[in-house]
């Protein structure tokens, strides 16, 4: 049952007679029936979150605790999801709050959760405001900034989102050059186009797409950020933009289906885009794969001997559900043994760069005892394995930089799916 | 009591800057614009002093490609007037820029007027200055931080020197205050509000005469040039030197 408001009721009731089930109960013990002290706190910002749209299921909690050994951030620090709703009932105003900006939308508290309380949709509600109202950690600023004004979150310029082609040593089509009918219409992504270990995966990718005969084309300086991150960071009118640009764009192109590199772009151009007008047939590379498995195995030329671990993304695996995909692409490639960590699946932890959790790092330092990153980093170590296999493009810059930071470099490599089965396809190793 | 932060937009060196074909300029058709980052700190001071005082702010920009976004972004962030200057050509001059925003500026009207110290595209840090001449107003530049008191026509600047020396002066308005940095790092503008800006197309333009204004002529505009690869001597160090010396007097470089 919704309940969108709470009502402050003076003092606690007690029902004269109270009759349960044809028993007389009545007594002064039967005030549990009524109206719970509980109740007798400030309401005020819990009305102004359970008012937004989005914000109405933080009502719901009932205190129960059951997300809290689930929530990554609540392992390594004081957030945590059941705290959101007492700290609102204590008067702590969550639009100013840190606790605001901890929330990494992993989703493992809503998975869990009795009262489906949402914080997927509850943060980016509060954050909406915040940012209204100009509240934005600097860092987050920054990137808002730069991904309004050149289409991806480092700055880097729009004319050289496509520079890693040239380096690909497998032809690329570029649409906006060669405006064909495809297949396939590959969604590189920001971290893929620009990050310099993105870019080795973004090339293995080609490589592969290439030696499986894939019909496939890629958008150039044409393909801006998606926005899936930056909505979730309380910009959803940056989203907007963003949607409707990258909406208009691949309206100029025929393709049969959009793959993508990442977890976030899959989940916007899936869940999100099809509410402004964009609906498409959407593959994560590793579901675009799968099925070609049988073929992969015929071409394999390398063992690619090693025991890896994998990390399930939020946002391919608790949010829509696919853990099988990227393990069945692992355990195809010969000479890989499959390790998992306790936390995986369904429980897998996260590496903190969802929901602006990638632009937050500085500011997330100051209230959480380790980064996200290096547990997970910590936990990969533990499993004995020597790659941490990874199939978003988040990951891999931060559990590269989480490998030296705890003091792994040696011992662990962090390596995109797509990097081993290129590898195993013959290409000379890169990163 | 009106508040007025004179901008321009400089190239965006997140793009390669091009030479054009003369070899005496940039190729300005190639250039992707950016507000001058020392008028956006001129921008936030401005704001911060309407938020302190109650102060209307207006915002003054050369058209350029992304001076559209730049008033609006500066509405969004709280400026109740922007207004783009037309008729100007892209990489004006600081002469010629001061001119046309003298030439506006009175019908603006103006208590005190902001400007950004100076502008990567020519580092020539003059636009405030000769702007308070051309008015006839004082000038107080490479300011960190501005406090007005109205009734008594004044304002409190803060100047930062080398090695942490701190300079407060006190300056009779109107008057030209050329911002090193605001008080604060400029604030946020959420997109959705410069587009609802966007949308009610609040934005005045108003047309300025380029005057015809002295300016040093461009002889040659050019990339740092990488040299011919470094020359190893080998052999013992007497003979290393007799070559060097050889070498230096070859090219005329030693004198005797």
């Amino acid at each position: 049952m919704p309940r969108t408001g709470l009502d402050k009721v003076d003092g606690v009731l007690e029902q004269e007679v109270a009759v349960l089930e044809g028993m007389d109960i009545s007594g002064h013990w039967n005030r549990m029936f009524e109206q719970r002290v509980v109740w007798d706190y400030p309401t005020e910002i819990l009305e102004k979150i359970t008012g937004l749209p989005g914000g109405e299921s933080l009502a719901w909690c009932y205190q129960c605790g059951k997300c809290v050994p689930v929530c990554p951030v609540d392992i390594v620090g004081d957030y945590g999801p059941r705290k959101v709703y007492r700290k609102a009932q204590l008067g702590v105003d969550l639009f100013r709050d840190p606790d605001l900006w901890l929330c990494t939308t992993c989703m493992n508290c809503l998975r869990v959760c009795p009262k489906a309380v949402d914080m997927i949709q509850i943060m980016p509600a509060v954050r909406e405001v915040a940012v209204q109202e100009g509240q934005v950690p600097p860092e987050l600023q920054k990137t808002f900034q730069n991904i309004a004004k050149y289409g991806n979150p480092m700055g880097e310029s729009p004319r050289k989102r496509a520079e890693w082609v040239k380096d690909a040593g497998v032809p690329v089509t570029v649409l906006p050059a060669d405006p064909r009918p495809v297949d396939v219409l590959w969604y590189v992504g920001s971290y893929p186009s620009y990050h310099p270990r993105g870019k080795d995966a973004a090339r293995a990718m080609a490589r592969v797409f290439f030696a499986l005969g894939v019909d496939f084309g890629i958008l150039g300086h044409e393909e801006w950020e998606d926005g899936d991150s930056v909505r979730l960071a309380g910009e959803k009118g940056l989203f907007e933009v963003l949607a409707e640009r990258n909406i208009r764009t691949f309206a100029k192109y025929q393709f049969r289906r959009i793959v993508v590199t990442g977890p976030h772009e899959y989940n916007a151009f899936k869940k999100v885009y099809p509410q402004y007008g964009g609906e498409y047939e959407v593959l994560h590379y590793t579901q675009f794969l799968e099925p070609m498995i049988p073929r992969l195995r015929e071409m394999f030329v390398r063992e690619v001997r090693c025991r890896v671990t994998f990390h399930d993304p939020c946002y391919l695996g608790r949010h829509h559900g696919e853990y099988d995909a990227p393990r069945r692409l692992l355990q195809a490639i010969p000479g890989v043994e499959l390790v998992e960590m306790p936390r995986c699946r369904e429980n897998g932890y996260c590496c903190g760069g969802g929901g602006g959790g990638m632009w937050l790092d500085s500011f997330t330092r100051d209230y959480t005892r380790e980064r996200l990153s290096d547990r997970r980093v910590r936990e990969a170590v533990e499993t004995g394995a020597e790659v941490l296999a990874v199939c978003c493009p988040y990951e891999v810059s931060r559990f590269e930089d989480a490998v030296k930071a705890t003091g792994n470099d040696g011992k662990l490599v962090v390596r995109d799916i797509i990097e081993l089965v290129d590898e195993a396809l013959g290409s000379p190793r890169a990163g | 009591m009106d508040v007025v932060v004179c901008c321009k937009l400089v190239p965006d060196l997140v793009e390669e800057l091009e030479v054009n074909e003369a070899g005496t300029d940039l190729d300005w058709a190639a250039v992707r614009w950016v507000l001058n980052e020392f008028d956006d700190h001129a921008l936030e001071e401005a704001l911060l002093l309407k938020e302190s005082t109650g102060a209307r702010v207006t915002v003054l920009v050369p058209e350029a490609d992304g001076a559209e976004e730049v008033l609006y972004t500066a509405l969004a962030k709280g400026a109740d007037r922007a207004i783009r200057l037309t008729g100007l050509p892209p990489g004006a001059g600081s002469r010629a820029l001061a001119a046309a925003f003298s030439q506006v500026l009175p019908s603006v009207g103006y208590d005190v007027i902001l400007t950004g110290v100076q502008a990567v595209d020519d580092v020539d840090g003059q636009v405030g200055g000769l702007l308070s001449g051309m008015l006839g107003l004082p000038y107080v530049g490479v300011v960190t931080g501005v406090e007005v008191d109205w009734q008594a026509r004044r304002a409190v600047v803060r100047k930062e020197y080398a090695g942490g020396v701190v300079e407060e002066l006190e300056v009779d308005l109107p008057a030209v205050l050329g911002v090193q940095s605001a008080r604060k790092p400029p604030r946020y503008a959420p997109v959705s509000k410069v587009r609802q800006l966007m949308r009610e197309g609040k934005a005045e333009a108003l047309p300025a005469e380029l005057p015809a204004v002295p300016r040093a002529a461009v002889r040659r505009v050019f990339r740092p040039q990488t040299d011919r690869r470094a020359q190893i001597l080998q052999g013992p160090a007497e003979q290393a030197a007799a070559q060097l010396v050889a070498i230096l007097e070859e090219r005329g470089l030693l004198r005797r």
